[in-house]
């Protein structure tokens, strides 16, 4: 199995021997890595092999079978509340109501993270992910690329040190894709880390860490 | 923390508003079911006025039930219960914000029919003082039992037996005390006991039932 580095429990995240099974199938074992500041880590494996199962582990949705993550040295299970106020995770539902609009979308998803905002930074977040004249508009009318900028637009305003994104390339066009590029380079030049998992190469400048699950 | 708590609050109000069609169902079986009694039973007065406290709690509680179901599918479907579920803030308090919304617009609207139907069934004045209250006190306890068993089975595509069946048993003792809460009032009888031991249930559900949901919603989830 593999194991990029060895486990550094004091950086700010750390996977410690971690299994994941699912219904009779062993996805993965024994997997050990960590993250630090200003690093992205890329999660490659074929279909099946078991990257989403792992995103919602690292997020703290589900749990392993065996082995612990760690953030800062504590257990994400036994910190929630400290943990989930770093953590922005991005799935393949983008939790964006398709009977709201993008601006009230937004401001649920800031009240959830316990944020304070104006009306101003709203709108302008919004025109920064390329929605500018349909902030107004019911999401369902929105589509499929444009409701996952919404999800996106969420990242910027959230402080969040940790993001975890779940294919955040499928349904963007080139410019969608240059602008997950773009916040991500500023994220992680802000210290920020990323996980993510991608079919495709991520040529995002930085210190890049690529896992592979079907390996070993 | 309770600005999380309004915003999840209203923003179900305004989902719920922009479905209003969907939100006539429930009100509408409510209605439908007990107004079907004096047509299929008998227009007999003093058979109705007999059967009438049973009859309305128990259309009540099925329309609870249905309207119910809903309470979290969407929200499963399309990914903001994960992002509820990744909130830094209480999930306890958040669910019971949806809850309480829920009510607004499902068990709301009952008590306010419920005089009309008791009307309909020739119950007398002081019943139906005592449905009212009976209602005001069960149908959010409805909501909060019902809302543990709407958690647990979310994540199961055919979950709407196993729904009734966890659900139902946990109802009777509502369904016990309130329609021999009206029973007795209009009987003239005082009705104090079975309004307290309804009152205390409602507390126990309101701080107990939201955290039995949040974990139930955890399992449902992962």
């Amino acid at each position: 199995m593999p194991s990029p580095n060895p486990p550094h429990i004091n950086a700010p995240l750390a996977v410690v021997d971690l299994e994941c099974i699912r219904g009779d199938n062993l996805l993965f074992s024994g997997l050990n890595f960590s993250l630090r500041e200003g690093q992205l880590m890329q999660i490659e494996g074929a279909n099946g092999s078991g990257k989403t199962s792992l995103l919602r582990i690292l997020a703290g949705l589900s749990r392993s079978s065996e082995g612990q993550v760690l953030w800062e040295g504590e257990d994400i299970l036994k910190h929630r509340t400290a943990y989930f106020s770093q953590v922005a995770y991005l799935g393949h539902t983008l939790g964006v109501k398709s009977d709201l609009s993008p601006v009230e979308n937004l401001k649920i998803s800031l009240a959830l993270a316990n944020i304070r905002f104006d009306e101003e930074t709203v709108y302008r977040v919004l025109e920064q992910t390329g929605l500018a004249g349909k902030e107004d508009m019911p999401a369902r009318s929105l589509s499929a690329g444009q409701k996952q900028r919404v999800a996106l637009a969420r990242l910027l305003v959230c402080p969040a040190k940790l993001w975890i994104m779940d294919e955040p390339f499928t349904a963007l066009d080139v410019s969608g894709v240059g602008l997950v590029r773009e916040l991500l380079e500023s994220h992680l030049q802000r210290g920020g880390m990323a996980v993510l998992t991608s079919h495709q190469a991520v040529e995002v400048r930085g210190n890049i860490v690529r896992v592979n699950l079907s390996e070993g | 923390m309770f600005q999380a708590f309004k915003a999840l609050m209203k923003r179900d109000l305004l989902l719920a508003f922009r479905h209003r069609g969907e939100l006539a169902n429930p009100l509408l079986f409510f209605f439908m079911i007990v107004t079907l009694f004096p047509l299929g039973v008998s227009p007999e007065v003093t058979l109705l006025r007999k059967i009438a406290p049973g009859v309305i709690w128990i259309a009540a509680l099925l329309a609870a039930l249905f309207s119910l179901e809903n309470l979290f599918r969407s929200d499963f479907e399309d990914g903001a219960l994960e992002q509820m579920l990744l909130s830094p803030q209480p999930l306890s308090l958040l669910v019971l914000a949806k809850v309480l919304a829920h009510w607004l617009v499902s068990g709301l609207p009952m008590l306010l029919l419920a005089p009309l139907l008791g009307l309909l069934l020739a119950m007398p004045e002081p019943a139906i003082a005592a449905l009212e209250l009976t209602l005001a006190i069960g149908t959010p306890l409805l909501s909060l039992i019902g809302a543990i068993g709407v958690a647990l089975t979310v994540g199961l595509r055919r979950g709407g037996v196993l729904l009734t069946l966890l659900i139902m048993p946990l109802y009777i003792p509502v369904l016990i005390f309130a329609t021999n809460a009206v029973t007795a009032a209009a009987a003239g009888m005082p009705i104090a006991g079975q309004i307290y031991f309804l009152a205390s249930l409602l507390v126990l559900a309101l701080t107990l039932a939201p955290l039995a949901i949040a974990a139930a919603l955890r399992i449902s989830v992962s």
